[in-house]
């Protein structure tokens, strides 16, 4: 989708597929000269904290290359079980939806640490 | 028939009671009757002769299977079965514990004096019987007292539990905007269900805000703050942006004094001013709608 990738987790997530992921996710960043990466784990619905531990790499990565990261979909048990092991994903950018993400990522969102609605004002005035 | 059944020692008390069921009943109902009269709670007299001949047809056929009394043991299935339903049964009428507990030391009665009578002639033997029917009655006895126990912590539970439904509305503010008005000490058990009550409504709702409002928590300790960052995180993931509203004076100096860090969340002092950052950040304002004439030159 332009500069942006879309990924979204069909099937649940063992390790290795979550390597491959972040292995492909980071050289397909290069390729496209992508800006934001969308994760859509709306089918997931187990997590376990080596998944949430990758999901934080992978946003890192991205950083790193210049993409932003939003996760969008994720579902309340899922979160429920982030919290519990310990894994906010403080780095990670969230949504509720794949809409909702995508609209963040137009937004020319800058700085991870801010969120879609303090950057919200900044965009209906400029 | 009983003189041959006395040298079996285990099953002569059965032997009585089936000769002698109809006198043991009569008696039995009779101290029941005279002794519901010093009772707080009346129950009916139909009910208590009912109830007697149930129990005392199925003790007499468990006391056959298993003359020692081994209340716990497939024998006295039946009879714990008919127990705890007469238990319940009298509880629902008003009668505490011991009240039921007695229905069941009032059979004693009836029985040793059957005893007494049966075995006249072997002080002994009275002696021994006696400490076996006082054996076994006080067991049922005390089962009553277990089952009344039990029925309430029963009650207790399903309470809690609806207690638990009750205090954790999500309530929608407006288009994007719940509130959560937390009512009450936030343990860990309460924060899971308002955790997910919130989550499964921001999913449902498409909420982009979530207002928590704890101006019904009493206290704060480092542990409710825990719980309450928590669901801020777990919100947070879900893609909707949190604000902790209604913090009491009070509360916010044990906040700092606990050297408890909020972290980013927003926080608020009241509901209204968590409402109007949400609809701020929302895009949305409120205005004054121009005053209709009539009352505009009224004031």
């Amino acid at each position: 989708m332009g500069e942006f990738l879309l990924v979204t987790v069909q099937v649940d997530m063992h390790d290795r597929l979550a390597m491959a992921l972040q292995d492909d996710l980071t050289e397909r960043i290069v390729a496209n000269h992508a800006r934001g990466v969308l994760i859509d784990i709306s089918a997931l619905d187990v997590v376990d904290s080596f998944i949430g531990r990758m999901l934080g790499n992978i946003a890192s990565m991205s950083r790193v290359l210049d993409a932003e990261t939003v996760v969008v979909g994720m579902r309340p048990a899922v979160a429920i079980t982030l919290v519990e092991l310990g894994l906010a994903l403080p780095g990670i950018r969230t949504a509720l939806s794949v809409e909702r993400g995508m609209q963040m990522l137009r937004s020319g969102i800058s700085g991870h640490q801010r969120s879609v609605f303090e950057t919200g004002p900044d965009d209906r005035q400029s | 028939m009983e003189k041959s059944k006395i040298d079996t020692n285990s099953n002569s008390l059965a032997a009585l009671l089936a000769g002698n069921e109809a006198a043991v009943l009569e008696r039995w109902r009779s101290s029941l009757v005279s002794d519901n009269g010093s009772r707080r709670s009346g129950i009916r007299e139909a009910d208590l002769n009912r109830q007697s001949g149930e129990f005392l047809a199925a003790f007499r056929a468990a006391i056959e299977r298993d003359a020692a009394g081994n209340i716990q043991g497939s024998a006295w299935d039946q009879t714990r079965g008919i127990l705890s339903d007469i238990s319940r049964e009298q509880a629902s009428q008003g009668a505490t514990a011991s009240e039921v507990a007695t229905f069941i030391f009032t059979l004693k009665e009836a029985l040793f004096g059957l005893v007494q009578i049966e075995f006249a002639d072997d002080p002994q033997r009275v002696a021994q019987e006696v400490w076996n029917v006082s054996r076994i009655l006080d067991r049922l006895g005390l089962l009553t007292t277990d089952i009344a126990l039990k029925n309430r912590e029963e009650t207790i539970l399903r309470q809690q539990n609806e207690m638990l439904e009750l205090s954790t509305p999500v309530v929608k503010l407006w288009g994007g905007i719940l509130a959560l008005p937390l009512i009450g000490t936030l343990d860990s058990e309460r924060t899971q269900v308002v955790m997910e009550s919130l989550l499964d409504e921001i999913v449902r709702t498409e909420a982009a805000i979530a207002i928590i409002d704890i101006t019904g928590v009493p206290t704060v300790d480092t542990l409710v703050a825990q719980h309450l960052l928590k669901t801020v995180a777990a919100a947070r993931l879900m893609g909707a942006e949190c604000i902790i509203s209604g913090i009491r004076p009070q509360i916010a100096s044990t906040i700092v004094h606990l050297g408890v860090d909020l972290g980013g969340v927003s926080t608020k002092a009241t509901l209204a001013d968590a409402f109007a950052m949400a609809l701020l950040r929302s895009g949305l304002g409120v205005c004054r709608i121009e005053a209709p004439r009539k009352s505009s030159s009224g004031q």
